[in-house]
């Protein structure tokens, strides 16, 4: 992974001494909560239902064992105890004291980490696909490309007062494990017809109030041009965006205002004045940056798993995990193994400093002390050899890190919703856990296949609720917590916005409605179907009539 | 009035003069409307700066950027950041080498940033510290971008 070289490692340290000031001005009345504000939000804290939050960035989703265990020992040492992961591959924290902040700052530069950027309407941290560099279906790794990013946005001090927030996400597999469609800047490494890698460039995509899916801005944009290009988008959007109202002031608004063309053509204009400029980057660089990501040496000629070797107690439970929690790697004798942070005894995403230490551990003893991030709020081991797969499942299992969900209806995303948010018009957590405790039953989950459940307290949509395959939002109305239920949103290859299937329902209906919706998917469903394309076979009909046929 | 120029702290009278204001004798800035309306004479002048809010752009100004002494920019809120990107295109597109000055909500703690955009002038808001304000082009001694200007204090100050 990329390691700081003086300049990144002097920033950092800067940055928590700034911080450290402004907190003390804070304190000391210098500074008024309303100056103090844009200045804690660059630094990802917020101000929560009950204390601050803190968010910090986990550049691309990746961290060593030892940025792990730190992230452990901040929970210990300054929160609750535990983290949350987030869909942005960072991590949350949710009772930090405002004077503890700059102390949390400092031992997270001690592993080369920090909250730069986690908020504010400023560049955001660039996410990417959990697998990338290990997996089958890559066309090149995104790693170096998301490390270019997260420096030129580094206190980049054209962009940090933008119209409103900005995120980019990079993949560079067919499969897009990264929702790129859902970004203000989506990027996929693709091939020209020389073999040469490049960009293709999409932009205005975002979810929140008025979801949109992203446009193609650039087919294939040079990889030596792409800060220049991406650079231009931000100017052509921080100059034109809408200022007056925020919930037009996403960049996806300014993309529509305009129309894709006319966007393209102001892009293409500034990209061209700018080009032959300062951030052009030469192939040195580039290969320099790959070199940071360059594939660790695997071992070849590995023993191959032998499931029957288990005792029959545990093989069924073996196999399950292995089904469900284990993806092709690219290397011979290699499995990626997702972690479920699913389970039915904490809140989705959650994980205690006790797991985090022992995924640290278990990290460099089977996984070449890589750990993974994913936007789904799961963790990943990139690098398992196969045939050690019972160790590390045994081991998961004994602290309820081996449910084997991965892809199921129980995987589910969800915000924290009035639990901690401010924001929050009803509870997310708890519809969680009421349909966790509903779909307990491993069969059906399987027997019900690939299904995304995206839950958002509010129609802020941090919980993705446009791009499930099921979506849930929740809303007030006349004080009461409800939820609408919509169908049909995809964040991947085949994006699609999700739509409200009818009037929303009580909490306790929730866990009725959603059996009343599979219930029709398995009547209904043709051989291998996912309950996506059932549902895009169908239309909304017969899951509108199966959900509200008790109460009209 | 004290303001901060080429990181200093100095004695600055060029005043900024609304437009139901007759113009005084000695360094003055006028509004956009006014620059447009009496150009010719303005130009003339030779003292005559141009004041933009964050709604005006410096379109009208490119033909008249070398008898500009001054361009200033008012950031009502400084969480306004489109003034960064017109400094930004002043300095390295169109080469202008006056003064671009901040007023406004121009506090400590955007001053980097503006600095790093290419201005080099800022009328601190009255209630706030210029010593104090001076501390915060100090922030950052590196950057991981090119920009207009590198920050002005290196590693090794």
């Amino acid at each position: 992974m990329y390691q700081y070289d003086d300049d990144n490692r002097r920033i950092v340290r800067e940055r928590v001494a700034q911080f450290r000031d402004q907190v003390r001005r804070r304190l000391d009345g210098a500074l008024s909560e309303e100056e103090f504000r844009p200045l804690r939000l660059q630094n990802g804290l917020y101000l929560q239902r009950h204390a601050y939050m803190l968010r910090v960035a986990i550049p691309y989703g990746i961290l060593s064992t030892t940025q792990l265990r730190q992230l452990a020992l901040i929970a210990r040492r300054w929160d609750r105890d535990y983290g949350h992961f987030t869909t942005r591959q960072n991590i949350q924290y949710n009772w930090p004291k405002l004077e503890d902040v700059p102390d949390i700052l400092d031992a997270l530069a001690d592993v080369e980490m920090h909250a730069i950027q986690t908020s504010g309407n400023c560049i955001r941290n660039t996410t990417s696909d959990p697998f990338a560099g290990v997996a089958r279906d890559e066309v090149a790794d995104p790693r170096p490309v998301c490390e270019l990013i997260r420096q030129w946005s580094t206190f980049h001090p054209e962009f940090a007062y933008l119209p409103r927030k900005f995120k980019i996400a990079v993949t560079g597999a067919e499969n897009d494990r990264a929702a790129i469609a859902a970004h203000d800047i989506g990027i996929r490494l693709v091939r020209n017809d020389e073999g040469r890698v490049g960009a293709a460039v999409y932009a205005g995509g975002g979810l929140g109030r008025t979801p949109v899916l992203a446009t193609l801005v650039n087919g294939f944009v040079e990889l030596t041009d792409l800060l220049s290009y991406i650079e231009a988008i931000l100017r052509v959007y921080n100059l034109s965006g809408d200022r007056k109202n925020k919930y037009k002031a996403r960049i996806k608004i300014l993309v529509k205002t305009m129309g894709a063309d006319a966007f393209r053509a102001a892009v293409e204009e500034e990209f061209t004045a700018i080009r032959q400029g300062a951030l052009q980057l030469d192939t040195t660089e580039l290969d320099r940056m790959a070199t940071f990501f360059a594939p660790p040496t695997w071992t070849t000629g590995l023993p191959p798993l032998d499931p029957a070797s288990l005792p029959d107690d545990e093989r069924p439970r073996f196999e399950r995990w292995l089904q469900r929690n284990t993806h092709d790697h690219r290397a011979e004798g290699y499995r990626i193994v997702s972690i479920s942070l699913k389970s039915p005894e904490r809140p989705p995403g959650d994980a205690t400093s006790a797991q985090m230490d022992l995924l640290a551990d278990l990290a460099d003893e089977f996984s070449l002390g890589e750990v993974r991030v994913t936007h789904e709020q799961n963790l990943v081991l990139p690098h398992v050899e196969e045939h050690r797969l019972p160790d590390l499942w045994r081991a998961l299992d004994q602290h309820a890190l081996a449910t084997p969900n991965i892809g199921t209806l129980t995987d589910m995303i969800c915000c924290p919703g009035l639990d901690f948010c401010a924001l929050a018009n009803a509870g997310s957590i708890s519809v969680a856990r009421s349909i966790t405790d509903r779909f307990d039953n491993l069969d059906y989950l399987y027997d019900l296949g690939e299904l995304q459940l995206k839950i958002s307290g509010c129609i802020n949509a941090c919980g993705h609720h446009h791009v499930g395959h099921i979506g849930i939002l929740g809303i007030n109305k006349n004080d009461e917590e409800w939820y609408q239920i919509m169908l049909g949103g995809s964040a991947t290859d085949d994006a699609s916005l999700g739509r409200i299937i009818g009037p929303a329902v009580p909490r306790e209906k929730v866990p009725d409605v959603l059996e009343a919706i599979l219930h029709t998917y398995v009547q209904q469903r043709e051989g291998e179907e996912r309950f996506l394309d059932t549902y895009r076979r169908l239309g909304a009909k017969p899951f509108k009539e199966a959900a509200y046929a008790d109460h009209p | 009035m004290r303001i901060i120029r080429d990181l200093e702290i100095v004695e600055d009278n060029r005043t900024r003069v609304p437009d139901d204001q007759p113009l005084p004798d000695g360094p003055v800035l006028v509004s956009l409307d006014r620059w447009r309306q009496d150009r010719d004479t303005l130009r003339e002048r030779g003292d005559v700066g141009v004041y933009l809010s964050p709604e005006e752009d410096t379109h009208d100004l490119l033909d008249d950027l070398q008898d500009l002494p001054a361009i200033a920019f008012e950031l009502p809120k400084f969480a306004d950041g489109r003034p960064y990107s017109r400094a930004r295109l002043l300095r390295e597109r169109h080469e202008y080498d006056g003064e671009l000055r901040a007023f406004g909500d121009v506090l400590r703690d955007q001053l980097l940033y503006l600095h790093r955009c290419g201005f080099n002038a800022f009328e601190v808001r009255a209630d706030k510290d210029l010593d104090d304000a001076l501390r915060g082009l100090r922030d950052f001694t590196v950057a991981l971008q090119p920009a207009s200007a590198p920050p002005p204090f290196g590693a090794d100050v």
